[in-house]
Protein backbone atom coordinates (compact mmCIF):
# COMPACT_ATOMS: atom_id res chain seq x y z
CA UNK A 1 0.00 0.00 0.00
CA UNK A 2 1.13 3.13 -1.21
CA UNK A 3 1.30 6.59 1.02
CA UNK A 4 -1.95 7.50 -0.38
CA UNK A 5 -3.65 4.68 -0.15
CA UNK A 6 -2.95 4.41 3.56
CA UNK A 7 -4.26 7.99 3.89
CA UNK A 8 -7.47 7.82 2.60
CA UNK A 9 -7.82 4.22 4.55
CA UNK A 10 -7.18 5.89 7.45
CA UNK A 11 -9.90 9.21 6.65
CA UNK A 12 -12.01 6.86 6.01
CA UNK A 13 -12.05 4.89 9.25
CA UNK A 14 -12.04 7.91 11.30
CA UNK A 15 -15.54 8.96 9.12
CA UNK A 16 -16.74 5.47 10.18
CA UNK A 17 -15.97 5.82 13.72
CA UNK A 18 -17.22 9.60 14.16
CA UNK A 19 -20.60 8.10 12.42
CA UNK A 20 -20.93 5.52 14.67
CA UNK A 21 -19.75 7.55 17.60
CA UNK A 22 -22.64 10.32 16.62
CA UNK A 23 -25.07 7.46 16.24
CA UNK A 24 -24.53 6.09 19.26
CA UNK A 25 -24.62 9.66 20.86
CA UNK A 26 -28.35 10.62 19.23
CA UNK A 27 -29.49 7.34 20.30
CA UNK A 28 -28.73 7.36 24.10
CA UNK A 29 -30.43 10.42 23.37
CA UNK A 30 -34.00 9.10 22.95
CA UNK A 31 -33.98 5.97 25.31
CA UNK A 32 -37.00 4.77 24.17
CA UNK A 33 -39.94 6.70 25.71
CA UNK A 34 -41.44 9.72 24.40
CA UNK A 35 -40.38 12.85 25.12
CA UNK A 36 -41.97 16.10 26.42
CA UNK A 37 -40.16 19.07 26.33
CA UNK A 38 -41.16 21.91 28.39
CA UNK A 39 -39.76 25.28 28.43
CA UNK A 40 -39.86 26.93 31.47
CA UNK A 41 -38.59 29.94 33.37
CA UNK A 42 -36.18 30.09 35.01
CA UNK A 43 -36.84 30.47 38.77
CA UNK A 44 -38.70 27.19 38.68
CA UNK A 45 -35.67 25.42 37.04
CA UNK A 46 -33.16 27.24 38.88
CA UNK A 47 -34.11 26.91 42.31
CA UNK A 48 -33.86 23.03 41.66
CA UNK A 49 -37.70 21.98 42.15
CA UNK A 50 -38.44 20.76 39.28
CA UNK A 51 -35.23 18.28 39.70
CA UNK A 52 -37.09 16.49 42.56
CA UNK A 53 -40.24 17.04 40.30
CA UNK A 54 -38.86 15.40 37.14
CA UNK A 55 -37.43 12.21 39.03
CA UNK A 56 -40.97 11.74 40.74
CA UNK A 57 -42.75 11.85 37.60
CA UNK A 58 -40.59 9.88 35.54
CA UNK A 59 -40.40 7.05 37.93
CA UNK A 60 -44.21 6.38 36.61
CA UNK A 61 -44.29 7.40 33.78
CA UNK A 62 -43.34 6.67 30.23
CA UNK A 63 -43.19 10.68 29.20
CA UNK A 64 -39.31 11.20 29.15
CA UNK A 65 -38.95 15.35 30.25
CA UNK A 66 -36.73 17.61 28.63
CA UNK A 67 -36.45 20.85 30.79
CA UNK A 68 -35.28 23.51 28.80
CA UNK A 69 -34.79 26.76 31.42
CA UNK A 70 -34.80 30.03 29.67
CA UNK A 71 -37.21 33.28 30.81
CA UNK A 72 -40.71 33.70 30.00
CA UNK A 73 -40.58 35.43 26.96
CA UNK A 74 -38.17 32.88 25.76
CA UNK A 75 -40.31 30.01 26.66
CA UNK A 76 -42.85 31.42 25.04
CA UNK A 77 -41.52 32.07 21.68
CA UNK A 78 -40.31 28.28 21.56
CA UNK A 79 -43.80 27.27 21.84
CA UNK A 80 -44.87 29.87 19.36
CA UNK A 81 -42.11 28.34 16.78
CA UNK A 82 -43.28 24.58 17.51
CA UNK A 83 -39.89 23.47 19.69
CA UNK A 84 -41.54 22.97 22.94
CA UNK A 85 -44.66 20.98 24.34
CA UNK A 86 -45.64 22.90 26.96
CA UNK A 87 -44.25 25.91 28.97
CA UNK A 88 -43.94 26.69 32.82
CA UNK A 89 -44.21 30.00 33.11
CA UNK A 90 -45.18 33.15 35.37
CA UNK A 91 -46.67 36.30 33.45
CA UNK A 92 -50.46 36.05 33.18
CA UNK A 93 -50.72 38.84 30.90
CA UNK A 94 -48.26 37.27 28.22
CA UNK A 95 -49.86 34.03 28.50
CA UNK A 96 -53.54 35.38 27.90
CA UNK A 97 -52.16 36.23 24.78
CA UNK A 98 -50.42 32.78 24.23
CA UNK A 99 -53.87 31.63 24.51
CA UNK A 100 -55.94 33.94 22.57
CA UNK A 101 -53.07 33.69 19.96
CA UNK A 102 -54.18 29.80 19.52
CA UNK A 103 -51.25 28.38 20.78
CA UNK A 104 -52.24 27.34 24.31
CA UNK A 105 -54.25 25.28 25.90
CA UNK A 106 -55.34 23.67 29.65
CA UNK A 107 -54.11 26.34 31.41
CA UNK A 108 -53.79 25.12 34.90
CA UNK A 109 -52.40 27.15 37.92
CA UNK A 110 -49.73 24.90 39.59
CA UNK A 111 -48.12 27.01 42.32
CA UNK A 112 -47.47 30.76 43.56
CA UNK A 113 -45.15 33.04 46.04
CA UNK A 114 -44.63 36.18 46.43
CA UNK A 115 -42.29 39.01 44.83
CA UNK A 116 -40.49 41.25 46.58
CA UNK A 117 -38.82 44.68 46.75
CA UNK A 118 -35.39 44.30 48.11
CA UNK A 119 -32.48 46.83 48.50
CA UNK A 120 -29.77 47.56 51.07
CA UNK A 121 -29.61 46.17 54.79
CA UNK A 122 -29.74 49.88 55.92
CA UNK A 123 -32.90 51.00 53.58
CA UNK A 124 -31.02 54.23 52.70
CA UNK A 125 -34.93 55.12 50.35
CA UNK A 126 -36.32 54.09 53.78
CA UNK A 127 -39.55 52.19 51.74
CA UNK A 128 -39.62 49.39 54.20
CA UNK A 129 -43.25 48.47 54.82
CA UNK A 130 -44.42 50.85 52.60
CA UNK A 131 -46.48 49.21 49.54
CA UNK A 132 -44.74 48.99 46.55
CA UNK A 133 -46.63 51.61 44.87
CA UNK A 134 -45.81 53.98 47.34
CA UNK A 135 -42.35 52.39 47.40
CA UNK A 136 -41.49 52.54 43.84
CA UNK A 137 -42.51 56.03 43.74
CA UNK A 138 -40.44 57.13 46.43
CA UNK A 139 -37.33 55.28 44.60
CA UNK A 140 -37.91 57.42 41.62
CA UNK A 141 -38.01 60.80 43.29
CA UNK A 142 -34.63 59.67 45.60
CA UNK A 143 -33.14 58.39 42.16
CA UNK A 144 -33.33 61.31 40.77
CA UNK A 145 -31.75 63.26 43.75
CA UNK A 146 -28.84 60.34 43.36
CA UNK A 147 -29.49 58.88 46.55
CA UNK A 148 -31.26 55.53 45.12
CA UNK A 149 -30.48 53.13 42.71
CA UNK A 150 -32.78 50.72 41.00
CA UNK A 151 -31.71 47.19 38.96
CA UNK A 152 -34.16 46.02 36.26
CA UNK A 153 -33.70 42.54 35.04
CA UNK A 154 -34.72 44.69 31.63
CA UNK A 155 -34.85 40.90 29.69
CA UNK A 156 -38.75 40.47 29.19
CA UNK A 157 -38.65 37.45 31.99
CA UNK A 158 -41.24 37.19 34.03
CA UNK A 159 -40.16 39.04 36.67
CA UNK A 160 -39.68 41.57 34.11
CA UNK A 161 -43.12 41.79 33.10
CA UNK A 162 -44.18 42.19 37.06
CA UNK A 163 -42.09 44.70 37.11
CA UNK A 164 -43.04 47.19 34.37
CA UNK A 165 -46.87 46.36 35.29
CA UNK A 166 -45.84 47.94 38.96
CA UNK A 167 -43.79 50.89 37.60
CA UNK A 168 -47.22 51.42 35.25
CA UNK A 169 -49.41 51.26 38.56
CA UNK A 170 -46.99 54.16 40.42
CA UNK A 171 -47.69 56.25 37.23
CA UNK A 172 -44.42 55.92 35.20
CA UNK A 173 -43.33 54.61 31.70
CA UNK A 174 -40.45 52.05 32.22
CA UNK A 175 -39.32 53.37 28.43
CA UNK A 176 -38.89 56.93 29.74
CA UNK A 177 -36.83 55.43 32.92
CA UNK A 178 -34.38 53.54 31.65
CA UNK A 179 -32.87 56.96 30.19
CA UNK A 180 -32.26 58.07 33.74
CA UNK A 181 -28.65 57.05 35.36
CA UNK A 182 -30.50 55.53 38.51
CA UNK A 183 -32.22 53.24 36.88
CA UNK A 184 -30.33 50.72 35.58
CA UNK A 185 -30.99 47.45 33.34
CA UNK A 186 -29.15 44.30 34.02
CA UNK A 187 -29.79 42.55 31.45
CA UNK A 188 -29.67 39.90 33.33
CA UNK A 189 -31.13 36.47 34.96
CA UNK A 190 -32.14 37.05 38.45
CA UNK A 191 -29.33 35.79 40.19
CA UNK A 192 -27.05 37.89 38.54
CA UNK A 193 -29.54 40.62 38.74
CA UNK A 194 -29.61 40.31 42.53
CA UNK A 195 -25.59 40.23 42.69
CA UNK A 196 -25.30 43.38 40.75
CA UNK A 197 -27.99 45.07 42.83
CA UNK A 198 -25.93 44.02 45.59
CA UNK A 199 -22.66 45.03 43.98
CA UNK A 200 -24.15 48.43 43.84
CA UNK A 201 -26.03 48.55 47.14
CA UNK A 202 -29.62 49.34 44.91
CA UNK A 203 -32.85 47.84 45.13
CA UNK A 204 -34.51 45.63 42.77
CA UNK A 205 -37.52 43.28 42.21
CA UNK A 206 -37.34 39.45 42.25
CA UNK A 207 -39.02 36.66 43.09
CA UNK A 208 -38.82 35.21 46.71
CA UNK A 209 -36.98 31.70 45.51
CA UNK A 210 -34.05 32.79 43.76
CA UNK A 211 -33.40 35.65 46.77
CA UNK A 212 -33.81 33.33 49.32
CA UNK A 213 -31.41 30.87 47.68
CA UNK A 214 -28.62 33.39 47.13
CA UNK A 215 -29.36 35.43 50.59
CA UNK A 216 -29.05 31.87 52.58
CA UNK A 217 -25.67 30.66 50.64
CA UNK A 218 -24.22 34.42 51.42
CA UNK A 219 -24.08 35.45 48.09
CA UNK A 220 -25.92 38.52 48.59
CA UNK A 221 -26.18 40.79 51.57
CA UNK A 222 -29.82 42.30 50.31
CA UNK A 223 -32.53 42.44 52.69
CA UNK A 224 -36.48 42.51 51.76
CA UNK A 225 -38.36 45.72 52.22
CA UNK A 226 -41.40 45.03 50.79
CA UNK A 227 -42.86 41.38 51.05
CA UNK A 228 -45.91 39.56 50.49
CA UNK A 229 -49.11 41.37 49.59
CA UNK A 230 -51.65 41.73 47.05
CA UNK A 231 -49.71 43.48 44.35
CA UNK A 232 -46.89 41.28 44.56
CA UNK A 233 -48.51 37.82 44.47
CA UNK A 234 -46.56 35.17 41.89
CA UNK A 235 -48.86 32.84 39.96
CA UNK A 236 -46.84 29.89 38.16
CA UNK A 237 -49.11 28.08 35.32
CA UNK A 238 -48.57 25.35 33.51
CA UNK A 239 -49.92 25.50 29.53
CA UNK A 240 -49.91 22.95 26.79
CA UNK A 241 -48.96 23.63 23.20
CA UNK A 242 -52.30 23.32 21.46
CA UNK A 243 -52.85 20.66 18.93
CA UNK A 244 -54.48 22.81 16.31
CA UNK A 245 -51.81 25.51 16.35
CA UNK A 246 -48.81 22.53 16.42
CA UNK A 247 -49.85 18.97 15.38
CA UNK A 248 -46.94 17.41 16.50
CA UNK A 249 -46.83 19.03 19.86
CA UNK A 250 -46.83 15.59 22.30
CA UNK A 251 -50.06 17.05 23.90
CA UNK A 252 -50.95 13.76 25.59
CA UNK A 253 -47.36 13.82 27.74
CA UNK A 254 -48.12 17.54 28.23
CA UNK A 255 -51.74 16.63 29.63
CA UNK A 256 -50.32 13.79 32.01
CA UNK A 257 -47.54 16.10 33.30
CA UNK A 258 -50.08 18.77 34.10
CA UNK A 259 -52.54 16.01 35.82
CA UNK A 260 -48.86 15.21 37.37
CA UNK A 261 -48.49 19.04 38.51
CA UNK A 262 -51.99 19.23 40.03
CA UNK A 263 -52.33 15.87 41.71
CA UNK A 264 -51.37 15.64 45.02
CA UNK A 265 -48.16 14.03 44.64
CA UNK A 266 -47.39 17.01 42.28
CA UNK A 267 -48.50 19.51 45.06
CA UNK A 268 -46.91 18.17 48.19
CA UNK A 269 -43.29 18.87 46.13
CA UNK A 270 -43.77 22.38 45.87
CA UNK A 271 -45.15 22.37 49.35
CA UNK A 272 -42.03 20.35 50.72
CA UNK A 273 -39.25 22.22 48.57
CA UNK A 274 -36.68 23.97 50.24
CA UNK A 275 -38.00 23.69 53.91
CA UNK A 276 -35.13 21.74 55.13
CA UNK A 277 -32.71 24.13 53.31
CA UNK A 278 -34.18 27.61 53.71
CA UNK A 279 -36.62 27.13 56.39
CA UNK A 280 -39.52 28.10 54.33
CA UNK A 281 -41.17 26.84 51.21
CA UNK A 282 -40.36 28.65 48.20
CA UNK A 283 -43.01 27.86 46.67
CA UNK A 284 -46.64 27.12 47.58
CA UNK A 285 -49.23 25.02 46.27
CA UNK A 286 -51.97 26.30 44.83
CA UNK A 287 -54.57 23.73 43.83
CA UNK A 288 -56.13 23.10 46.98
CA UNK A 289 -56.22 26.49 47.85
CA UNK A 290 -57.87 27.87 44.83
CA UNK A 291 -60.50 24.49 45.17
CA UNK A 292 -61.34 24.40 48.92
CA UNK A 293 -60.91 28.04 49.66
CA UNK A 294 -58.55 27.24 52.51
CA UNK A 295 -57.38 30.86 52.49
CA UNK A 296 -59.75 32.99 50.86
CA UNK A 297 -57.62 36.14 50.57
CA UNK A 298 -54.81 34.35 49.23
CA UNK A 299 -57.39 33.10 46.73
CA UNK A 300 -58.54 36.28 46.03
CA UNK A 301 -55.60 37.72 45.44
CA UNK A 302 -54.69 34.88 42.97
CA UNK A 303 -57.26 35.01 41.14
CA UNK A 304 -57.49 38.77 40.48
CA UNK A 305 -54.15 38.56 39.36
CA UNK A 306 -53.86 35.41 36.99
CA UNK A 307 -57.80 35.18 36.39
CA UNK A 308 -58.90 34.99 32.58
CA UNK A 309 -62.42 35.96 32.42
CA UNK A 310 -63.21 34.48 36.33
CA UNK A 311 -61.41 31.49 35.62
CA UNK A 312 -57.73 29.48 35.56
CA UNK A 313 -58.88 28.43 31.83
CA UNK A 314 -62.17 29.87 29.90
CA UNK A 315 -63.93 27.55 28.79
CA UNK A 316 -63.07 27.43 25.24
CA UNK A 317 -59.49 26.86 25.91
CA UNK A 318 -59.85 23.62 27.55
CA UNK A 319 -59.47 21.83 24.44
CA UNK A 320 -61.56 19.11 25.60
CA UNK A 321 -59.68 18.08 28.95
CA UNK A 322 -62.57 19.09 31.26
CA UNK A 323 -61.14 16.00 34.16
CA UNK A 324 -58.14 18.84 34.87
CA UNK A 325 -61.49 21.18 35.69
CA UNK A 326 -63.80 19.49 37.91
CA UNK B 1 -12.59 35.31 45.53
CA UNK B 2 -9.44 33.18 46.33
CA UNK B 3 -10.80 31.15 48.71
CA UNK B 4 -14.22 30.36 46.53
CA UNK B 5 -11.64 29.54 44.02
CA UNK B 6 -9.81 27.12 46.02
CA UNK B 7 -12.66 25.44 47.50
CA UNK B 8 -13.61 25.01 43.73
CA UNK B 9 -10.40 23.20 42.90
CA UNK B 10 -10.88 21.24 46.11
CA UNK B 11 -14.63 19.97 44.74
CA UNK B 12 -13.25 19.40 41.39
CA UNK B 13 -10.61 17.30 43.09
CA UNK B 14 -13.52 15.07 45.21
CA UNK B 15 -15.41 15.00 42.42
CA UNK B 16 -12.61 13.29 40.14
CA UNK B 17 -11.55 11.16 42.95
CA UNK B 18 -15.15 9.86 43.76
CA UNK B 19 -15.47 9.51 39.64
CA UNK B 20 -18.74 11.57 40.23
CA UNK B 21 -21.15 9.93 37.69
CA UNK B 22 -22.62 13.39 36.60
CA UNK B 23 -19.92 14.72 36.32
CA UNK B 24 -18.11 11.85 34.21
CA UNK B 25 -21.54 11.48 32.17
CA UNK B 26 -20.89 15.80 31.44
CA UNK B 27 -17.41 15.39 30.73
CA UNK B 28 -17.69 12.47 28.16
CA UNK B 29 -20.61 13.97 26.66
CA UNK B 30 -18.64 17.07 26.19
CA UNK B 31 -15.35 15.50 24.66
CA UNK B 32 -17.92 13.40 22.15
CA UNK B 33 -19.49 16.06 21.33
CA UNK B 34 -16.94 18.56 20.54
CA UNK B 35 -14.27 15.41 19.16
CA UNK B 36 -16.97 15.06 16.61
CA UNK B 37 -17.55 18.43 15.83
CA UNK B 38 -13.97 18.59 14.55
CA UNK B 39 -13.48 15.39 12.87
CA UNK B 40 -16.59 16.46 10.89
CA UNK B 41 -15.46 19.86 10.24
CA UNK B 42 -12.03 18.80 9.17
CA UNK B 43 -13.60 16.70 6.36
CA UNK B 44 -14.44 19.20 4.61
CA UNK B 45 -12.10 21.98 6.19
CA UNK B 46 -8.76 21.06 5.31
CA UNK B 47 -9.51 20.21 1.48
CA UNK B 48 -10.57 23.94 1.55
CA UNK B 49 -8.00 25.66 3.40
CA UNK B 50 -5.79 23.46 0.92
CA UNK B 51 -7.49 24.92 -2.12
CA UNK B 52 -7.51 28.57 -0.23
CA UNK B 53 -3.81 27.76 0.82
CA UNK B 54 -2.11 26.93 -2.50
CA UNK B 55 -5.09 27.40 -5.62
CA UNK B 56 -4.58 30.46 -8.00
CA UNK B 57 -7.81 31.82 -8.83
CA UNK B 58 -10.19 34.64 -8.77
CA UNK B 59 -11.43 35.34 -5.19
CA UNK B 60 -8.91 33.57 -3.40
CA UNK B 61 -8.18 36.67 -1.30
CA UNK B 62 -11.93 37.85 -1.08
CA UNK B 63 -12.79 34.00 -0.02
CA UNK B 64 -9.93 33.99 2.85
CA UNK B 65 -10.83 37.59 4.38
CA UNK B 66 -14.71 36.28 4.56
CA UNK B 67 -13.26 33.15 6.43
CA UNK B 68 -10.74 35.34 8.72
CA UNK B 69 -13.94 37.72 9.39
CA UNK B 70 -16.15 34.56 9.83
CA UNK B 71 -13.50 33.96 13.14
CA UNK B 72 -15.19 36.83 14.84
CA UNK B 73 -18.53 35.33 14.59
CA UNK B 74 -20.16 35.13 18.51
CA UNK B 75 -21.37 32.16 19.22
CA UNK B 76 -24.77 33.42 20.77
CA UNK B 77 -25.52 34.39 17.08
CA UNK B 78 -24.08 31.42 15.68
CA UNK B 79 -26.46 29.64 17.95
CA UNK B 80 -29.74 31.92 17.18
CA UNK B 81 -28.78 31.67 13.34
CA UNK B 82 -28.99 27.79 13.63
CA UNK B 83 -31.68 27.94 16.38
CA UNK B 84 -34.23 29.53 13.64
CA UNK B 85 -33.04 26.81 10.61
CA UNK B 86 -33.63 23.70 13.07
CA UNK B 87 -36.46 25.33 15.10
CA UNK B 88 -39.72 23.54 13.80
CA UNK B 89 -41.32 26.15 11.87
CA UNK B 90 -37.65 26.95 10.09
CA UNK B 91 -36.29 25.60 6.97
CA UNK B 92 -34.86 22.61 8.50
CA UNK B 93 -37.07 21.75 11.43
CA UNK B 94 -38.16 18.33 9.38
CA UNK B 95 -34.79 17.00 10.54
CA UNK B 96 -35.78 17.19 13.97
CA UNK B 97 -32.48 17.81 15.37
CA UNK B 98 -33.26 20.56 17.92
CA UNK B 99 -32.88 19.98 21.70
CA UNK B 100 -30.34 16.76 20.15
CA UNK B 101 -26.44 15.97 20.62
CA UNK B 102 -26.05 16.08 16.91
CA UNK B 103 -27.33 19.43 16.75
CA UNK B 104 -24.68 21.09 18.85
CA UNK B 105 -22.22 18.76 16.85
CA UNK B 106 -23.41 20.51 13.59
CA UNK B 107 -23.43 23.97 15.15
CA UNK B 108 -19.90 23.34 16.58
CA UNK B 109 -18.98 22.11 12.96
CA UNK B 110 -19.67 25.01 11.61
CA UNK B 111 -18.58 27.22 14.35
CA UNK B 112 -14.77 25.94 14.36
CA UNK B 113 -15.05 25.70 9.76
CA UNK B 114 -13.69 29.11 9.77
CA UNK B 115 -10.85 28.45 12.26
CA UNK B 116 -9.33 24.94 10.01
CA UNK B 117 -9.39 26.82 6.96
CA UNK B 118 -7.79 30.18 7.97
CA UNK B 119 -5.31 28.03 10.50
CA UNK B 120 -4.88 25.41 7.39
CA UNK B 121 -4.53 28.08 4.49
CA UNK B 122 -2.03 30.33 6.47
CA UNK B 123 0.43 27.66 7.06
CA UNK B 124 0.33 26.34 3.76
CA UNK B 125 0.83 29.66 2.45
CA UNK B 126 4.03 29.56 4.97
CA UNK B 127 6.02 26.88 3.24
CA UNK B 128 8.44 27.62 0.98
CA UNK B 129 7.23 27.55 -2.37
CA UNK B 130 10.74 25.80 -3.81
CA UNK B 131 8.94 22.85 -1.93
CA UNK B 132 6.26 22.55 -4.74
CA UNK B 133 8.54 23.54 -7.05
CA UNK B 134 11.02 20.79 -5.91
CA UNK B 135 8.62 18.05 -6.23
CA UNK B 136 7.17 19.41 -9.43
CA UNK B 137 10.25 18.84 -11.00
CA UNK B 138 10.86 15.66 -9.99
CA UNK B 139 7.92 14.45 -11.83
CA UNK B 140 4.69 15.06 -8.90
CA UNK B 141 1.63 16.04 -10.69
CA UNK B 142 -0.06 18.64 -8.85
CA UNK B 143 -2.21 16.83 -6.36
CA UNK B 144 1.52 14.93 -5.21
CA UNK B 145 2.60 18.13 -5.31
CA UNK B 146 -0.15 19.68 -3.03
CA UNK B 147 0.07 16.77 -0.59
CA UNK B 148 3.72 16.81 -0.42
CA UNK B 149 3.47 20.88 1.06
CA UNK B 150 0.88 20.02 3.51
CA UNK B 151 3.48 17.13 4.79
CA UNK B 152 5.55 19.79 5.15
CA UNK B 153 3.66 21.41 7.25
CA UNK B 154 1.57 19.06 9.23
CA UNK B 155 2.93 20.90 12.72
CA UNK B 156 0.39 23.71 11.37
CA UNK B 157 -2.44 21.49 10.37
CA UNK B 158 -2.23 19.25 13.69
CA UNK B 159 -2.43 23.48 15.62
CA UNK B 160 -5.58 24.14 13.62
CA UNK B 161 -7.07 21.11 14.64
CA UNK B 162 -6.21 21.17 18.51
CA UNK B 163 -7.37 25.20 18.13
CA UNK B 164 -10.78 24.08 16.80
CA UNK B 165 -11.33 21.07 19.23
CA UNK B 166 -10.59 24.04 21.93
CA UNK B 167 -13.06 26.51 20.53
CA UNK B 168 -15.47 23.84 20.32
CA UNK B 169 -15.19 22.48 23.40
CA UNK B 170 -15.09 25.73 25.74
CA UNK B 171 -17.85 27.46 23.67
CA UNK B 172 -21.00 28.35 25.49
CA UNK B 173 -23.71 29.71 23.02
CA UNK B 174 -24.35 27.12 20.41
CA UNK B 175 -24.26 24.42 23.10
CA UNK B 176 -26.96 26.59 24.93
CA UNK B 177 -28.96 27.51 21.86
CA UNK B 178 -29.21 23.67 19.87
CA UNK B 179 -28.89 21.77 22.66
CA UNK B 180 -31.10 23.32 25.38
CA UNK B 181 -28.73 21.89 28.45
CA UNK B 182 -31.08 18.69 29.04
CA UNK B 183 -30.25 17.01 31.83
CA UNK B 184 -28.75 13.71 30.88
CA UNK B 185 -29.32 14.51 27.01
CA UNK B 186 -27.11 17.93 26.07
CA UNK B 187 -25.80 18.97 29.33
CA UNK B 188 -21.82 19.74 28.57
CA UNK B 189 -19.37 21.07 30.47
CA UNK B 190 -20.32 24.78 29.56
CA UNK B 191 -24.12 24.57 29.98
CA UNK B 192 -23.64 22.73 33.38
CA UNK B 193 -21.16 25.99 33.86
CA UNK B 194 -23.42 28.33 33.04
CA UNK B 195 -26.93 26.86 34.80
CA UNK B 196 -24.66 26.36 38.49
CA UNK B 197 -23.88 30.26 38.06
CA UNK B 198 -26.96 30.67 37.68
CA UNK B 199 -28.29 28.53 40.91
CA UNK B 200 -25.45 30.10 42.68
CA UNK B 201 -23.19 26.81 43.39
CA UNK B 202 -19.98 28.90 42.42
CA UNK B 203 -17.79 26.24 43.79
CA UNK B 204 -19.39 23.25 41.48
CA UNK B 205 -18.92 25.93 38.60
CA UNK B 206 -15.52 26.40 39.14
CA UNK B 207 -14.94 22.71 39.43
CA UNK B 208 -16.55 22.28 36.14
CA UNK B 209 -14.07 24.53 34.65
CA UNK B 210 -11.31 23.09 36.12
CA UNK B 211 -12.21 19.82 34.24
CA UNK B 212 -12.61 21.56 31.16
CA UNK B 213 -9.22 23.26 31.62
CA UNK B 214 -7.76 19.58 32.79
CA UNK B 215 -9.70 18.05 28.90
CA UNK B 216 -8.15 21.31 26.98
CA UNK B 217 -4.40 21.30 28.68
CA UNK B 218 -4.00 17.29 27.92
CA UNK B 219 -4.94 17.00 24.56
CA UNK B 220 -2.69 20.19 23.76
CA UNK B 221 0.07 18.58 25.57
CA UNK B 222 -0.50 15.13 23.87
CA UNK B 223 -0.65 17.14 20.25
CA UNK B 224 2.49 18.69 20.75
CA UNK B 225 4.16 15.32 21.94
CA UNK B 226 2.97 13.81 18.48
CA UNK B 227 4.32 17.04 16.60
CA UNK B 228 7.55 16.82 18.18
CA UNK B 229 7.53 13.20 16.50
CA UNK B 230 6.74 14.46 12.77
Amino acid sequence: MNRNQTMILGVAIVILAAAGGLYVLQSRASSGKTSLVVSTTTSLYDTGVLDVVEEAFEEESDVDLYFISVGTGLAITHAQRGDADMILVHAPSKERAFMEDGHGVCRKIIAYNFFSIVGPGEDPAGIEGMSPVEALQTLVQLGREGSAVWVSRGDDSGTHTKEKGLWAEAGFDVNELVEEGWYREAGAGMGKTLQIADEFGAYTLTDMGTYLKYYKDGLIGLEVQVGAGEELINVYSAIAVSEVSNPDANFEGAIEFIEFLVSEEGQSIFAGYGVDTYGTALFNPAVSLLSDGGDPTTASWIEAAAYFDGSECPADYRAGQTKLYR
Amino acid sequence: MASEILEGLLKALTLIARGDPTLTEITLRSLAVSGLATVFACLWSIPLGVVIGLGRFRGRRVLRGAFNTLLGLPTVTLGLVLYLAFSRSGPLGSLRLLYSPAAIVVGQAVLITPIIISFVSSTLEAVDPDVRELALTLGASESQARLTVLGESLGGVALAITASFNRAIAELGVALMLGGNIRGVTRVLTTSIALETGRGELSLSIALAFVLLVIVAAVNASVNLVRRRI
